[in-house]
Order: C-alpha cells, then structure tokens, then sequence
C-alpha cells in the first residue's frame, strides 16, 4: 500500500511517501532522517502522541496548572487519558517538572507540571 | 519627573526579549531593564501549553511556558532587572521611554532600545466578516487565554476560521476539553499552518479541513447561532449558490498576527507594508538609530526557538550600536515572490541571513540572492510553503557592488 | 409594582435622556423605562456622531428649527456635561455644476433656516482645510462639530440620575392602560411589573409607533432605515480633520456616504441607507460594506484594508416609507397626559435638548411646574489618561494606582477607568457597556488584549458567575462555564 504521510515529530513536518506492506516498510521516501522512518514505522503499528491539557490547582494564584506526559501514548488512549488527569488537583505551590500522575494508564509515561503556580496569598 | 538613565531598555520580556537580555549579559551588559506589561514574564508562551516547543535549540519538546521558563530562570540568575506590570505607553526617537506601572510612571533615558512587543491578533472587524454582532466570536489566542489561563470554556459547538497554526492548535484542545469542533475552514487553497498541525490537531481528531471556503454570514442576535460558509474563487471571493449553514455557538478566528508595532511607529521607525514591523538592516536595527527589534513584533515567526535566535543575533550590534562603531547599511532589499523578507537594507559588509516566507506553496523552487545580474547565493527549496519561513545566507565577500540587492524565489 | 412616578418616559436613548434630565429641572418623580439592558442599545449610540448645522432640513420643519437650536446651544450643554465636543467644521464636496447648483441651493436653505457660517469655498480651500479629500469645491460650515454619541448620552444619564431620575433598564413596555379617577392617569406594564404615572412621554425611537399605539394615538408607523459603518484606524484620523460630505441624494432619506472623523481619532464611513424589516437587525451585509469603501473612496481616497477595525450598523427611525424616501418632520405632540415623539431620527442627536426643552413646555401647559433649587447641571467626566501629559499621568498614578494598570493597550485605557465604568452611576454591567462608558476594546486589536481582564472585572466586581458573564445585551452569554471544574476552589 502507498501512503504519504506528515511526520510530526519535528516542526519540518517531511512529507514521507511509503509504500508499506502490513507492518513493513517496503519504500520510503521524503523523510529527511531517521527519525521520518520511525514515525512511519509507528504510525503503522499503533500511532503515539502527547497531549497537554490542565490540572486545577488549589489556592494558587492560577485556577489551573498546564501538564504534559513525558512521552507519547497510543492515540486512542487520548480520551481516557484527558478523563484521568481531569480526575486530579495539586496543592500550590507547584513547579515545573512536578510530576502528577506516575506511568499514566500504566504506560511508560508521567503527567508533570509545566507551568509553576505559586500560592495565593490572602 | 524623575528621569533613569538606562544603557539598554527592553520592551517586552516575552521569548525575544528574555533572549536578547541574557545574550546581552553575556557579552558584559549590566545596565539592562526589560518592561513587561504583563504580571510575569514568558509572553503568549504562558498560554501555550501544547507542547513542540524547543525542538531545535533544546532537542525537547516542551510546552511553551516551559521553554519560557528556562530563559526566565536564566535572567533571574543573572539578576537581569525585569519590571512586570509596566505598560510602554511612550517612545521617543530620542529613546525616551515611559512606562505605566500601578507604583507610579517610569522614564527612562536609554542608549539603546530593544523591541520586542510580539504581535496581535487579526479580529473580525479587519476581515469585515457579515452578519450579527453575537457574543461567541473570539480569537484563537482569546479563547486559549479563557481555557488556559482563566479555566473558562469559550463554548461547546465551534466552527474554526482560518488554518493558523493556534486555531488547529485550538481545534485540539475544545474538542480535549469536551467541545465539539465541527470544521476548519481556510479561505486559501493550502492551509495556512504548519502541515504536523494539520495531522495531529486535525486529522487525528477527525475534524474537517475545508480549503477555499470562507465564512460570509454571522447569524444570531445574543449569543452565535450558525455562520454561513461559502467557497472562494481563486480570487478568494465567495461563490454564489455554494452558501451553506452551520449551526455553532462559537466561532473562532485564526486569521493571521500583526506584529504590534504602535511604539515603533510612536519612535518614528519606518515600517515595512510587507512584514507590518521595522524595516531593519542584517544588524536588526530600525531606522532610527540605536532602536533594534526582533521577533514577532518584526515579523512573524513559525517556531519561538528562532525567536530566540533572532534577538540573540542583535546583541553584538547592540554593543557596536553603544560604541558607536556599528555601521550603516545603505543597500536596500527587495524580494520577489516572497513575503516577509527581512532584513530591508544591509551594509554589504557582512554575512547577511535573509529571513523570508514563500508568496504561495509550490515544489522545485530555486531561491536566488542577487545583485544587479549577479547571482551571490542559491539555494533549492523542494517544498515551499507560507506557512514556513526559509533562510538563505550570503557571505560578506560575495557582496560586489553597492547596487540594490533582490531575493527571487521561483519555482520550475 | 416598581413604584410610582409624575413621569414616565419610555426610551433611554439620547432624547429619553435628555427628556429626563430637563424634566429633573422641576419638582417631579421621573423614572426612564428602557427595554435594553443598559443604554446604548438604539439609534443614539450607532451614528455619525456629528453635530449638524441644520442646512440640511426644509425651512418651517421642527428639525430645521430645532437643529439650529440645538447646535448654538451645545457648548453650553458640553461644558456642563463635560464631553468632548469639537466645533471641526465640515464640507459637502461637489465636483460638477449640478454639484454646486444643488450646494447653492443647500447653502440658501441653511441661511434661511437661520444656521451661521456657510461659504461657499473653491477647490484650493478645499484642499487647505482638508488636503487628503477630494472635491472641486465644497460648502464649508462652520457650525458643524463632532461629539462622543456615547459620551454624551452616558453623561445626560449620570447627570439626570444625579438629580432624582431612576432608571429602569430590561424594561420594556408590554401594555399601557389608561386608568380614571385615581391620581395616577396611567398604569404601564412590563411584563410582570406594572408602574403607575401621570405623565407618559414616548421617546422610544425605533418603537415610537407601537407606543403611540399604546397610547391610544393611532396611524404612525415606523420605517427602519439601516445605516451600515466602517471605522477605521487611528492612522487616518490626522488626514481627515473634519467631517466630509458628498452632495446628498435628497430622495434616499441619507446624507449620503460620508467620512467623519471621530472625537476619539478614529474615521468613520457611512451610512448606507437601506429600508429592512427587522427594527432590530443591526446586520453588516457584504454588498453594503463594498459600497461603503467604494462611494466613500471617491471622496477620501486613502482606504485600505488593513485600515479596518470594525463595522457596525444603525437603523433609523423613519416616518417615510421606501417608496416615498426624504424625510418626514420629528412629531412632537402633546396628547392627553403624554408626550408623543415619533420619527425623531437624524438630526435628533443635534436637536435632544430643545425637543426636551419642547417636552417640559408641553407638560407646563397642563400642569404649573414648579423648579427643583437642588437641580445641578453639571456633571464630570471621570478623568481619562490617554489624552494627559507626562507630569499629569506620574500625579494620577499617584493618587490612584489603578491608573499605573493599562488595561487597553490600543486606547491607553487603565484599570481605574474601567473600575469607573462598573461601579459609575448606571454602571457597565457587560463587556460592551465598559466599551461605551470608556473605549476599552474599542481599538485595532479590539479586546484581544484588555477582553479577558475586563472579564475578570466585570466577575469580581458584580459578583458574577461565568455563566453570567454578558457580552451585550440579555442572552448574549460569553461563556459556558470552567474548562475543569475547581468549585471547591471558589
């Protein structure tokens, strides 16, 4: 099967065209590195992304802090994952870094804190 | 009034400014304020959460407000004086600054001025979009302050104009958060975007692209009810008979950024209609001497790591510039099929990067350099998009003449 | 029952208010019922905002006479009010000798109706006083002025409020009942509220027909004529430093499309005149919008697109149908314990205070009016820091640090004004109405910085959920609640 696809994994964004068979990448081109052939390869087997979204923070001086996983999961678990962060709240203060939800679905993957709230003063 | 001298003066601590700062402490600056309008420094990163961010100059993908933090964290090391809630209000050719805080008007006396003021939205009203006047129009950037910032939901049913990079960016996150994003239409016949937004804000959500439509009608007396899409022509005006409702209670705008340049102007800088900012030489400074401007406020970026590039790269000249050593660039520049070119004007005497976006997509194009007949760089571009800025390079020798100078992307 | 009052004026439109503050003159209880939801929902806030001369009205009408009034007394009226006021001038291009035939004719109509300083003036005066417009020649009048419509209505309502007037707003009037033999002469019904008065006076504009109606004066009816806008950017507003006119096409019922400056810097184009049937869509429609720039290039040749910040329309209260056009006289009669007022559309802006004036004569016939000695016609302005110099700004900030807050970047409007523009008398209750009172939003960016603290404002000051948050009128809300729920948080 010929495919094009747009890889994601950096802002170039290639254009790949592979001609695939089940798994296997039979032909590839467009891909500007290593990287384009991985993200086909992945795309093929089961699709991995990262999504960001917001945990409310309790007396901080933001209602909410933005979090992001430390590594890609399967597409399809998106939904479920939104549903699972939305679940919980942190404490002000809260840095950067600060991790949220440890291996997210039982994948290899934390929900940290990308944004420091600090508390709100009365 | 009391009057502070300053060796340099930022305004603006967002990417570009927190940049050109630490760059200049660097390079032995002490006597730096930056003003920030805001309450904290980090600028429209603060609300940028996705994340993509840093993948060039840090080889992570961060979210905005985290790749703002590793300058912020920098400069405050550094001890960089950073004043938040100090609204510009003033420039001066004279680089007199004033600044509007609640603990009382700053002015300053600088010596040298950065600006780096980012940009604006494009709203209905420059589009002049028919219709009602309904509360649930917002722009891309509005409604990601509300979500982000403010934990308000915009709305529940939306509709998204224009491909901009933050109205997909947008897409995705109302339908993350529980809305039902119901299309994107683009007035052009390419999305305006970057193509990886296209797939993983749009194509993995499911939410349609539609090229060459335009939204002509805004129905609904209180809140939006529906809007009207139409297709464009190739002249981009609406088709008669190809009218079409969409029931919506928001609508959102993605329609273009305006670097925000009403100080630049104040100072009597010349603006560029092209780029909407400073005309600048290869050095990055205005027109008016000891004036610089970098980022968005001068044109529009694709990626905030060569924001932080950019502002870098006018720190040796800021020096120069308070030495009195920096040259003039008298060479003017024009571009043909591109948009945004930049810079305007060089002196010849250097390595000059030239910072361009295609006019419109094309494949197999050739990018040119010239003087006069002579050809002083090329280079191919297999995939030209607007959405992405090019870069093309001439080295300081290769200048032959003081005759004007002419970037030229053509395609085959 | 919301209570009882001597007088009852229905429309907080510029004449209601200026009905309301001359009727606070005397010793009388006057309420002002408005169906909006604050003011600025009409006629009185969607115009020119230009204070005519009244060369353009038949000699022997009430607008003619009243126009003419109105403008002489003005300054008086923006002294004691403190609004903006500019005596501009204006021209009223003509480029063939039909042009100036119909501009003679103009100039000797204005004459007779007694309106000062018109010339006739050639293209290089023309060009003197206006370089960027075009025109061969033009009728200059000196009289002409341009005035903040917003201002102005918002300070004729402070100032009544501060003499005794109530404001009643989302009131509109479902049903008049004439009642006998009790004090009161009237029972007015707002849906579930009812209010009893002696006096009635129709101010209603748009709806003045159906009030009449009520009113048991039958036989008026009611032509809106939408005007559609542009305003364009600040940029242009030092190449058009007084309004400019084409010849008017008498039979439209417009002055044709025209370009106004703006008290604040802004340019104006417009009105289209268009007949609808909607009194209330206030729709901007493509073709118009092309014409506008079109028609209003051929006398200001300097529009671009990227000069647009935003359109908006208005809708005139005509008394002449599509099929006659022109324009009828204002009605201002007396009926029996009422004041009618119908089709006072343009020049009723100009004209607000003598047509009040007129009001309170009417009601003086029938009953002796007695003064009110704690009457105070003046009202200011709460102080603005865009138009202050360096040294006037460094005191404000000082005294208020609110001012030190920029909260509209475009207009250099602070968080001190804004604060003003909720907790003021008749304050902003929604988004819209802090843009009237004080021009947050109002600029190129048009919110896109100040819209979410102004939100915020309105939150924390009104003590108001999310959910409640208007943008402008009734069921105009903004948002639909938290992105994730934090109650425990609040």
């Amino acid at each position: 099967m010929n495919r094009t696809y747009t890889c994601i994994i950096c802002p170039i964004g290639c254009e790949i065209t592979a001609e695939t068979e089940g798994c296997e990448i039979k032909a590839i081109s467009g891909n500007r590195c290593e990287k384009g052939k991985n993200y086909v390869w992945q795309e093929l087997t089961c699709p991995m992304r990262n999504i960001a979204t917001s945990v409310k923070v309790k007396n901080g001086v933001m209602p909410l802090a933005s979090v992001r996983l430390t590594a890609p999961i399967p597409r399809e678990k998106i939904a479920e994952a939104v549903a699972e962060i939305h679940k919980c709240s942190v404490t002000a203060p809260v840095q950067i870094g600060q991790v949220v939800i440890s291996k997210l679905l039982g994948y290899d993957a934390d929900v940290i804190i990308t944004r420091s709230v600090d508390i709100k003063e009365e | 009034m009391k009057i502070t001298n300053k060796r340099i003066v930022i305004i603006g601590a967002g990417p570009a400014g927190l940049a050109a700062a630490i760059a200049l402490y660097e390079r032995g600056e002490r006597d730096i304020v930056m003003l920030e309008r805001e309450a904290a420094p980090g600028g429209i990163l603060r609300q940028c959460i996705h994340d993509g961010f840093g993948l060039t100059r840090f080889g992570e993908s961060l979210s905005g407000p985290e790749y703002a933090e590793r300058f912020i964290e920098k400069a405050k090391q550094l001890n960089i004086e950073i004043i938040t809630n100090a609204t510009v209000i003033e420039l001066n050719e004279d680089k007199t600054v004033t600044a509007a805080t609640p603990n009382g008007l700053l002015v300053f006396k600088a010596q040298a001025v950065i600006l780096s003021m980012g940009c604006r939205e494009r709203t209905r009203g420059a589009l002049a979009i028919p219709g009602r006047r309904p509360a649930g129009v917002y722009t891309a950037g509005v409604a990601q302050a509300y979500i982000n910032l403010k934990n308000t939901m915009v709305g529940k049913e939306a509709v998204i104009l224009g491909s901009g990079d933050i109205g997909m960016i947008m897409a995705r996150r109302l339908t993350l958060e529980g809305a039902k994003v119901k299309g994107v239409y683009e007035i052009q016949s390419y999305p305006s975007g970057l193509p990886r937004n296209v797939e993983q804000c749009l194509n993995d959500y499911g939410i349609p692209l539609y090229l060459s439509h335009t939204v002509t009608k805004i129905n609904g007396e209180k809140r939006l009810e529906s809007i009207v899409v139409s297709e464009v022509d190739d002249k981009m005006r609406p088709i008669e008979g190809t009218e079409q409702e969409i029931t919506c209670d928001t609508l959102i705008l993605s329609v273009g950024l305006i670097p925000e340049n009403e100080l630049t102007r104040m100072a009597g800088a010349e603006i560029d209609p092209l780029t909407s900012g400073a005309v600048v030489d290869e050095r990055l400074q205005t027109s008016v001497p000891g004036v610089f401007a970098a980022g968005n406020v001068l044109h529009v970026h694709d990626l905030v790591d060569f924001v932080s590039l950019e502002a870098e790269g006018l720190a040796d000249a800021v020096i120069e510039s308070l030495n009195g050593t920096l040259e003039n660039a008298e060479i003017p520049v024009t571009g043909d099929g591109v948009i945004q070119l930049i810079p305007q004007r060089i002196t010849g005497k250097k390595d000059v990067t030239f910072a361009l976006r295609p006019r419109r997509p094309g494949r197999n194009g050739m990018l040119k350099v010239m003087q006069g007949e002579q050809v002083l760089a090329k280079k191919k571009l297999p995939k030209a998009l607007p959405a992405e800025m090019e870069q093309i390079t001439v080295k300081a020798d290769k200048f032959v003449s003081s005759e004007p100078v002419k970037v030229v992307l053509s395609f085959e | 029952m919301v209570c009882n009052c001597d007088v009852l004026v229905v429309g907080a439109g510029v004449v209601g208010c200026a009905v309301a503050r001359e009727l606070a003159r005397y010793k009388l209880n006057v309420a002002v019922a408005e169906k909006n939801n604050d003011l600025f929902g009409g006629t009185s806030a969607r115009n020119s905002g230009v204070l005519h001369a009244g060369f353009n009205n038949t000699p022997g009408t009430l607008m003619a006479k009243l126009c003419v009034e109105g403008n002489a007394g003005f300054d008086k009226v923006a002294e004691e009010l403190d609004i903006p006021l500019k005596r501009t001038g204006k021209i009223v291009v003509g480029f063939d000798e039909e042009d100036r035939k119909r501009l003679i004719a103009l100039k000797e109509q204005g004459e007779k109706n007694g309106v000062p300083g018109l010339s006739m003036i050639d293209h290089d005066e023309v060009k003197k006083l206006a370089p960027c417009v075009e025109g061969e020649f033009a009728l200059f009048s000196a009289s002409t002025a341009i005035l903040d419509p917003f201002q102005y209505v918002l300070a004729l309502a402070e100032n009544a409020v501060k003499n005794g007037v109530e404001f009643f707003f989302s009131h509109p009037v479902t049903a008049i009942e004439k009642l006998s033999g009790e004090e009161a002469n009237w029972s007015v019904t707002f849906g579930e509220d009812t209010m009893r008065c002696r006096w009635i006076v129709n101010a209603a504009g748009l709806f003045a027909d159906k009030i009449s109606d009520m009113l048991g004066k039958t036989g008026y009816t009611i032509y809106p004529c939408r005007g559609e806008y542009f305003i364009l950017d600040k940029r242009l507003g030092d190449m058009l430093p007084l309004p400019a006119y084409p010849v008017p096409n008498i039979r439209t019922g417009g002055l044709g499309i025209h370009l106004t400056p703006t008290s604040d810097g802004n340019v104006l184009i417009g009105p289209s005149t268009e007949y609808i049937d909607d009194r209330g869509d206030y729709s901007a429609t493509r073709k118009t919008m092309d014409m506008l720039v079109e028609d209003g290039s051929r006398i200001f040749p300097h529009i671009r697109r990227e000069h647009y910040i935003r359109n908006f329309s208005g809708i005139r209260p005509k008394l002449t149908g599509p099929d006659k056009g022109g324009y009828n006289d204002f009605v201002i009669e007396p009926l029996e314990n009422a004041v009618n007022l119908v089709g006072i559309e343009s020049p009723g802006l100009t004209a607000s205070v003598p047509i009040a004036r007129m009001v309170v004569n009417m009601i003086g016939e029938k009953e002796k009016l007695v003064e009110n000695p704690d009457f105070d016609p003046i009202r200011r302005r709460f102080a603005t820091f865009h138009d202050k110099d360096t040294q006037t700004r460094a005191e404000m900030i000082e005294k208020d640090p609110n001012y030190g807050e920029i909260i509209c970047r475009c207009e250099t409007i602070t968080k001190a004004e804004i604060l003003n523009a909720i907790r003021g008398p008749l304050g902003a209750k929604t988004v819209t109405g802090v843009k009237y009172r004080c021009r947050s939003t109002m600029g190129r960016c048009q919110g896109g910085y100040c819209q979410t603290r102004i939100t915020e404002m309105l939150m924390s000051e009104l003590g108001l959920t999310r959910e409640e948050v208007l943008y402008a009128q009734e069921g105009s809300n903004m948002f639909t609640g938290r992105v994730i729920d934090d109650e425990d948080n609040q």
